[in-house]
């Protein structure tokens, strides 16, 4: 691995909400074209992990390097830069509903990099039928789509502008077997084609087997586990253990109450 | 000891609430005037609030423009003085009435759908996914809006201004028995420049205040419908009371002698 070179490096990251600690000191190196998921329990911080490297949450502490340059406390045309490295699809989609789906996919290319609308709308096509969907969905509106079809048009406008680096929070969510099988198939490749660094988050273990090389696992606001996808299977971690076979009974406690 | 207390933590969060708010027109006004420029959102943003709010604001000062020449009829009556008609009706709206009804309107009508477009936004990510592809919404959501609202406003109420002396004519040519070429004499006589400028002024300070509003209560808003929906009753609410206090305070410095 090339541990000397992170693509992007996390030491001591943490963030609270009020009395709520979210992120207690997490520390997480991503290699260059390496693709990486976080699984973690629902509500353990990993899409604040997402948003606090993209710099819309500011942590309390610690550093957040890409490429070897510290990212907390970018302004103006330094944060500009920063924001061009990466693609992001949001766990909830986050279309502009106020556009139709071309233009939502086409976003970046039409608004900073000025393309002509001609180009821009034949590349975001070009990117839609790669997740499936046919020409004719790029003229509805974000509302008319299916929750998996919206997932699927986030997709596209994160990797139509061809970052360094893509975050895909639950990418897979809401999408039927054979097409969760289709998307992870297009992370991957575009891991190895363009070259890009991924961070994924999911908790559809199969996903993850697919399109990570290295797996980190999120407890009580740190990274608990690290290793590459094929030694899940033979850690004696038992919080990994309990995670990765959805078991109720384990040092994971659920705040819940039973029966 | 407690009544103090809360006393000292209500000020603290007037003034914390002030202080968000001013740095956030400071954000607003210098992003006004930097690059880029999102013209199509300029553009589309001055439809919808000068265009579209035309019906509103017209309706609005037609009406107040009639039944403002049918008060001062009874009033004047009193007196002899029914002759002042047109001249009262004439500065009453373009000083006073135009601007400020057609201002409480556009705070209805615009400034509620600012806050609950933007703070749906914030809910839902897309403010956040807009800043994830290196696009300021400071120049994309509010600066548009602000630039419509400050520079459209005062031709709507230009419009409305003319529409409401036309109500306050109707009234009296068709219903006090005014001589209609011997009513439009008298508004023309009297009528001073400044008396329409004055509400002009006024105007575009209301629709900035209607388009500050709603971006800061739509930008601020959290927690889902709920937050949306009190982000918008706050726009709006703080909107008209602004545009009320505003209105007293241009009253007295433009008319200051
Ligand atoms: N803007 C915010 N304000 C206050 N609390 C927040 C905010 N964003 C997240 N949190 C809190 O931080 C915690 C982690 O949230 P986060 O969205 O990162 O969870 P997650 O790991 O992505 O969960 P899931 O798998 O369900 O998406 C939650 O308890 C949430 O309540
Ligand atoms: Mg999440």
């Amino acid at each position: 691995m090339h541990r000397n070179a992170p693509k992007i490096a996390l030491e001591g990251v943490i963030k609270s909400f009020g009395s709520k600690h979210v992120l207690r000191g997490l520390d997480l190196e991503i290699a260059p074209q390496e693709s990486v998921v976080v699984i973690g329990g629902s509500g353990t911080g990993k899409s604040v992990l997402l948003k606090s490297i993209l710099g819309i949450l500011t942590p309390e502490q610690g550093s957040i390097k890409i490429n070897g340059q510290e990212t907390t406390n970018l302004s103006g045309r330094a944060y500009d830069d920063h924001l061009a490295k990466f693609g992001m699809l949001f766990q909830g989609s986050a279309l502009f509903d106020s556009l139709p789906v071309w233009q939502n996919v086409a976003f970046k290319l039409l608004q900073v990099q000025r393309m002509n609308r001609k180009d821009a709308k034949a590349r975001a096509l070009d990117t839609l039928a790669q997740v499936g969907l046919t020409p004719d969905v790029g003229e509805l509106s974000p509302s008319e789509l299916s929750g998996g079809m919206q997932k699927r048009v986030a997709l596209a406008r994160a990797i139509v502008a061809d970052p360094e680096i893509v975050f895909f929070d639950e990418p897979t969510t809401g999408l039927d077997p054979i097409m969760a099988d289709v998307i992870n198939d297009l992370i991957v490749k575009c891991v190895k084609d363009r070259g890009i660094t991924a961070l994924s988050i999911t908790h559809d273990m199969a996903s993850a087997r697919k399109i990570a090389d290295r797996i980190a696992m999120l407890y009580d606001g740190k990274i608990i586990w690290e290793g590459a996808t094929k030694e899940i299977d033979h850690t004696d971690n038992p919080y990994l253990n309990q995670f990765i076979h959805g078991r109720a009974d384990g040092p994971i406690k659920m705040q819940v109450h039973r029966l | 000891m407690k009544f103090l207390a809360l006393v000292g933590r209500t000020f603290l969060r007037f003034l914390e609430a002030t202080g968000r708010f001013s740095l956030f027109a400071w954000y607003t006004l210098r992003h006004t005037f930097s690059l880029p420029v999102y013209w199509r959102q300029i553009g589309r943003q001055a439809v919808d609030i000068g265009y579209y709010s035309l019906p509103v604001v017209g309706l609005t000062t037609l009406f107040t423009g009639m039944a403002l020449a049918l008060q001062m009829n009874a009033g004047f009556s009193r007196f002899d003085a029914a002759n002042a008609i047109p001249t009262v009706v004439a500065l009453g709206i373009t000083r006073e009435l135009g601007p400020v009804m057609a201002g409480l309107m556009v705070a209805g009508r615009i400034g509620a759908a600012i806050a609950a477009e933007l703070g749906t936004m914030r809910v839902t990510e897309q403010i956040d996914a807009l800043v994830t592809l290196s696009v300021n919404p400071y120049k994309y959501l509010v600066v548009p809006r602000f630039l419509a609202a400050t520079l459209l406003m005062p031709l709507l109420v230009l419009i409305g201004d003319i529409v409401g002396i036309f109500g306050g004519f109707l009234v009296s040519v068709y219903m006090l028995d005014f001589n209609a070429s011997h009513y439009i004499t008298q508004t023309w006589e009297y009528l001073e420049v400044h008396d329409v400028t004055s509400g002009l002024w006024k105007a575009s300070a209301f629709g900035m205040i209607v388009a500050l509003m709603g971006c800061y209560n739509g930008f601020n808003s959290k927690g889902g419908a709920q937050g949306v929906g009190a982000a918008t009753t706050n726009a709006v609410v703080s909107a008209c009371i602004l545009i009320l206090i505003t209105n007293y305070l241009l009253t007295g410095i433009l008319f200051a002698s």
